[in-house]
C-alpha cells in the first residue's frame, strides 16, 4: 500500500526539481560560454567552454568586493534581528500584557510597507547622522522587515513548545537567563535556523535600499551586477556568471541550517 | 498568536523593548517623514506649501492608479492561488530523511537566494526565442511566444516567474511544520485507521496552521510589493500590462520626482496592504480555532 503512494511523490518531486532547476541551469551554462556564442544562437551546452566570465569577477576589485560588502552587512543584520527577536518573540508567545496583540500587528504592518515608500527617508535620516555608504547603514535599514519576520516565525516556533517546559524550569530553581539559553534555545534551533535563513535571505537579494544607501565602500553585489545592463550592450556572460556567484553563499547558508529544518522539535523527548 | 489563557505579566514589555527601540528607529522615523510630506507641495527643499488633503484627492481620482490596483489585486490572488496548493505538495513530497532531504532543501531553496534582479535577468534570458529554453521551447510547440509583444504572455511569464521564484518559500515553511508532528500522532492516526486524507486534514494540516500563515501573508505582502522582477523582465509593458502598484509608485516618486503626490499614494498604497493583511489575518485565526474546537482529535 506503501509504495504507490511514494513513488507518486518521487514523481512529483523529481519534476518540481526539473522546474527549478533549468532556468538556473540555464544561467550556468552561459556563463560559461563567451558573450559572442550566447548572441550567435542556441545551444544546450557551451560549445567554447571558459572560466573566463569567472576569472573576471575573481580578479577584479570592483567585482569581488560587491560580495564582501555584502556578506559583511547582511551578517551584521541577521546577527541583530536575532538578538533582538528572541526575548521579543518569547514575550509574544508566552505573556499576555497590555497591548501585545496590537503591537504584534504593528509589527506586521512593518514587513508590509513597500520599502519605495521608505526610500527617501532613509537617505535623508542616514545622510544627517553621517553613516551613509556604510555597511551599518544597510544593516540597520534591513531590520525594517528582517526582525518583524524574526519575531514572527520565532513566536510560532516557540508556542509549538508546551509551557509545562518553562514552570518545570523555574521550579528546579532556573533563573530567566539561564533557562532561556540552556534549556529553551536548544529546544526551539530550528526555529532560530529557520529564522536566520530568512533573515540572510531576504537581506541578501533586497536591491533597492541597499543601491540607494551605498555608492563606494559598502556597495552590495546586486547594484555591482546591474552595471552590466548600462555597459556596451549587454554582458550576458559576465552576468551570468556573477549571478551563478551570488547563489553559493546562500546555498552555504541552507546547507548548515538543514539540519536544524530536518531534525525538527524535540518536543515530546522533554 | 495563540488563543490559549496566558499569564499576565506586564514586565513582558522589558523583553520586547530592544526590539522596539530597532524597529522604531528604522520604521516610525520614516513613515513620519512620509506624512509630513504627503500634505505639502514641495516645490525645493527651502519652499514649501501646506496643501492638505489635496493630493490624497488628486491620487484617489487617477484612473491609471485604479488599473494598477486592480492588476495588483488580481495578479496577488493568483500568486496565493498557484503557490499555496503547490507549496504544500510540495512539502508533503519532499523526503524527510537521509541524503536526499538535504539535497531536496538545498534545490528548493536555491531560487529564494538569486537577488531579485537577477532572477528577472534568468528569466528575461530564459523566456527569450532566440537564445532562452523556454521561448525556443514554446516556439517549436508552435506557440508565437513573446513577453514583449503580447500581454496575455507578458503575465503568464511575471506569473510563472513568481511561482518559480517564490513557491520554495511556502514547501519550506511547511516542511518545517510537518517536521515538528511527532511520530506517535502518525501512529495513533494508523491505529485509528485513518486514510491519507484524513491524516492530512486533521493531523498535517492543524500543525502546519501556524507555518501556512506566515506563508500566506509572506506571499500576499510580497506580492503586493513586487518591483524588481517585472521590472527587469518586462518594464511594465506591453502597454501597462504589467504595471503593478510599486512601478506606479516608484514611476511618479523618481520618475516625476513629485514628493507629495508620491508620499499621498505611499501611504494609501501602506493603508490598502494593512486593510487586506488586517482581514485575511483575523479570517485565518478565526479558521484556526474553529478548526481547533471543531476537530480536535488526534
Amino acid at each position: 500500500m506503501h509504495k504507490p503512494k511514494f513513488q507518486k511523490r518521487s514523481l512529483f518531486m523529481i519534476a518540481y526539481v526539473v522546474f527549478a532547476l533549468l532556468p538556473i541551469y540555464w544561467m550556468v551554462n552561459m556563463s560559461f560560454k563567451t558573450n559572442n556564442e550566447i548572441l550567435a544562437g542556441f545551444s544546450l551546452f557551451p560549445q567554447h567552454f571558459t572560466w573566463d566570465n569567472y576569472k573576471t569577477i575573481l580578479t577584479d576589485p570592483a567585482w569581488y568586493s560587491g560580495y564582501i560588502n555584502s556578506l559583511i552587512y547582511v551578517g551584521i543584520n541577521t546577527v541583530i534581528s536575532l538578538i533582538v527577536a528572541l526575548p521579543a518573540a518569547y514575550a509574544f508567545s508566552r505573556y499576555s500584557f497590555l497591548g501585545d496583540k496590537h503591537v504584534f500587528f504593528w509589527l506586521l504592518t512593518n514587513r508590509m510597507t513597500p520599502p519605495a515608500v521608505f526610500l527617501l527617508p532613509f537617505f535623508q535620516l542616514y545622510t544627517s547622522v553621517g553613516l551613509m555608504d556604510t555597511h551599518i547603514a544597510v544593516a540597520l535599514v534591513h531590520l525594517l522587515f528582517n526582525v518583524p519576520l524574526a519575531v514572527w516565525i520565532l513566536e510560532g516556533f516557540m508556542s509549538g513548545i508546551p509551557r509545562e517546559i518553562d514552570e518545570t524550569a523555574y521550579i528546579d530553581g532556573y533563573s530567566f537567563p539561564r533557562f532561556f539559553v540552556q534549556i529553551f534555545l536548544p529546544l526551539i534551533k530550528a526555529g532560530v535556523g529557520v529564522a536566520a535563513f530568512f533573515c540572510f535571505m531576504f537581506s541578501w537579494v533586497e536591491l533597492l535600499l541597499a543601491r540607494t544607501l551605498t555608492s563606494v565602500n559598502a556597495k552590495p553585489i546586486a547594484a555591482t551586477m546591474t552595471r552590466t545592463v548600462s555597459a556596451s550592450g549587454m554582458d550576458w556572460a559576465t552576468l551570468a556568471a556573477a549571478g551563478v556567484l551570488t547563489i553559493v553563499p546562500g546555498a552555504i547558508v541552507i546547507w548548515f541550517v538543514r539540519n536544524y529544518i530536518a531534525k525538527g522539535f524535540a518536543m515530546g523527548r522533554v | 498568536m495563540s488563543t490559549t489563557t496566558k499569564p499576565i505579566n506586564q514586565k513582558a514589555w522589558f523583553l520586547i523593548l530592544p526590539m522596539l527601540i530597532c524597529v522604531a528607529f528604522s520604521a516610525v522615523l520614516p513613515l513620519m517623514v512620509v506624512v509630513n510630506y504627503s500634505v505639502q507641495d514641495i516645490i525645493s527643499p527651502e519652499r514649501r506649501v501646506f496643501v492638505g488633503t489635496e493630493w490624497f484627492a488628486a491620487i484617489m481620482r487617477d484612473e491609471e492608479l485604479h488599473g494598477a490596483l486592480w492588476r495588483q489585486i488580481t495578479y496577488s490572488f493568483a500568486v496565493l492561488a498557484v503557490e499555496l496548493p503547490l507549496g504544500i505538495l510540495l512539502a508533503l513530497a519532499m523526503p524527510a530523511q537521509g541524503w536526499k532531504s538535504s539535497a531536496a532543501l538545498v534545490i528548493v531553496s536555491l531560487s529564494l537566494l538569486i537577488p531579485w534582479n537577477v532572477v528577472g535577468t534568468i528569466w528575461q534570458i530564459f523566456g527569450r526565442t532566440d537564445i532562452g529554453l523556454m521561448g525556443a521551447a514554446l516556439l517549436g510547440m508552435g506557440i508565437d511566444f513573446s513577453y514583449t509583444g503580447n500581454p496575455v504572455h507578458a503575465w503568464l511569464t511575471v506569473l510563472l516567474m513568481d511561482v518559480w521564484h517564490w513557491t520554495p518559500l511556502v514547501a519550506l515553511l511547511g516542511y518545517a511544520g510537518l517536521r515538528s508532528i511527532p511520530d506517535a500522532y502518525y501512529q495513533a492516526a494508523s491505529i485509528d485507521g485513518a486514510s491519507k486524507w484524513d491524516v492530512f486534514r486533521y493531523v498535517q494540516l492543524p500543525k502546519m496552521r501556524g507555518v501556512l500563515m506566515i506563508a500566506v501573508l509572506l506571499r500576499f505582502m510580497d506580492s503586493f510589493m513586487i518591483y524588481t522582477e517585472p521590472f527587469v523582465l518586462t518594464g511594465g509593458g506591453p502597454g501597462n500590462s504589467t504595471t503593478f502598484l510599486s512601478q506606479f509608485l516608484t514611476q511618479k516618486a523618481v520618475g516625476q520626482f513629485d514628493l507629495g503626490p508620491a508620499a499621498a499614494f505611499s501611504l494609501i498604497y501602506f493603508l490598502i496592504i494593512l486593510l487586506m493583511c488586517f482581514i485575511l489575518y483575523n479570517w485565518m485565526q478565526r479558521v484556526g480555532t474553529q478548526e481547533k474546537e471543531g476537530g480536535g482529535h488526534a
